[in-house]
């Protein structure tokens, strides 16, 4: 019982939190950075179509973007291009990154690779069209036609 | 002689609470820009020219011209009635004969039940724009969902999306496959 009296004499040192919220926030600084850093920069204006029945994307690692739309920068025109990955690319790009993209998964998970499709509004079919066929090709069978929800359409 | 000098301290333990509030803060709102689309099957690369014969009652025809102007079954379309019509094509309530042609087949869960035999046909132009190809793909989504949705409440008494056991989904499914086909691109509706 004595034990727990006499605080002097007990060499029990209080243990200090006061680092607790350091490791707190490099855990915050690690979120902070580790979710920017995927995010690829935009080179093309996209404005998504708008839908009602639209799924969610699950397993956002199983998804490999394909951005179509007029380029930011005045100087590259107003033409509709294609973005992959941080560079403006043609259709015939298209399945050298497929395979790209296919190689950086798991074997197991590469059944599971959804493309998804994110164009501008504006964008003529034309493209869109000429990007399934390659995707055809290059057997990237299931792709999503990213579109933001909405209750009604306009 | 440590012991005996007091220093004010300031109480830091709520520190970790308030860092704790902000990473729950940033956890929540970094997964809140999800992403949302309409998730196609492409078929496969057919290697010959040869196509698949189908009957033509079987098949809806969807056109979009580069004017985005819609043409369901040789006549002018509506985005507003394209929901109704597919539905009723795919369904065929009475029996016609221009409508699609039923099949019985035996389906886990559902016993006997006649399969509609009817094919989607999207086509669009290369010049028709993003936002109206999404939006009759969105509409055609929509026909589906509801058929799947009012077979399931007659059958399970709850919606297709609340359905929990993987087989009632499949027998669902089963019963109405997502039965739309994107054909080949090719250029309608502009003159040579």
């Amino acid at each position: 019982m004595g034990r727990f009296k006499e605080k002097k004499s007990s060499g029990m040192p209080k243990i200090s939190t006061a680092s607790l919220p350091d490791i707190v926030f490099i855990l915050l600084c690690f979120f902070m950075v580790s979710t920017t850093m995927r995010e690829t920069t935009l080179i093309v204006k996209i404005r998504l179509p708008e839908a009602t029945e639209v799924q969610k994307l699950e397993r956002k690692s199983l998804v490999s973007f394909i951005y179509i739309g007029q380029p930011v920068k005045g100087t590259y025109g107003t033409e509709s291009r294609i973005q992959l990955n941080d560079q403006f690319a043609t259709v015939a790009d298209i399945q050298a990154f497929v395979a790209t993209e296919r190689e950086a998964r798991d074997e197991a998970d590469r059944r599971l690779l959804t493309t998804s499709i994110k164009a501008d509004r504006d964008t003529r079919m034309g493209i869109v069209s000429d990007i399934k066929q390659e995707l055809r090709k290059a057997g990237a069978f299931k792709i999503n036609y990213s579109s933001r929800k909405t209750a009604r359409l306009k | 002689m440590r012991t005996k000098r007091e220093i004010p301290e300031i109480n830091a333990g709520s520190m970790a609470d308030i860092a704790f509030l902000l990473l729950i803060f940033f956890l929540v709102t970094v997964t809140m820009d999800v992403d949302t689309g309409i998730t196609r099957k492409l078929p496969p690369p057919v290697l010959d020219e040869q196509s698949i014969d189908f009957n033509q009652r079987n098949i809806f025809e969807v056109l979009v011209n580069s004017a985005n102007m819609l043409m369901v079954e040789g006549k002018e379309g509506n985005l507003a009635t394209l929901k109704q019509e597919t539905k009723t094509f795919f369904l065929n309530p009475s029996n016609d004969v221009n409508l699609p042609e039923k099949k019985l087949e035996q389906i886990e869960l559902m016993g006997d039940v006649y399969v509609s035999r009817g094919v989607i046909s999207l086509k669009n132009d290369r010049g028709t724009s993003y936002e109206m190809y999404i939006k009759v793909q969105n509409e055609l989504t929509r026909a589906f969902q509801e058929m799947r949705d009012e077979l399931s409440v007659e059958k399970f008494g709850v919606k297709f999306d609340k359905l929990v056991d993987p087989k009632k989904q499949e027998a669902i499914q089963a019963v109405i496959p997502l039965a739309i086909s994107e054909a080949e691109p090719e250029d309608i509706g502009k003159t040579k």
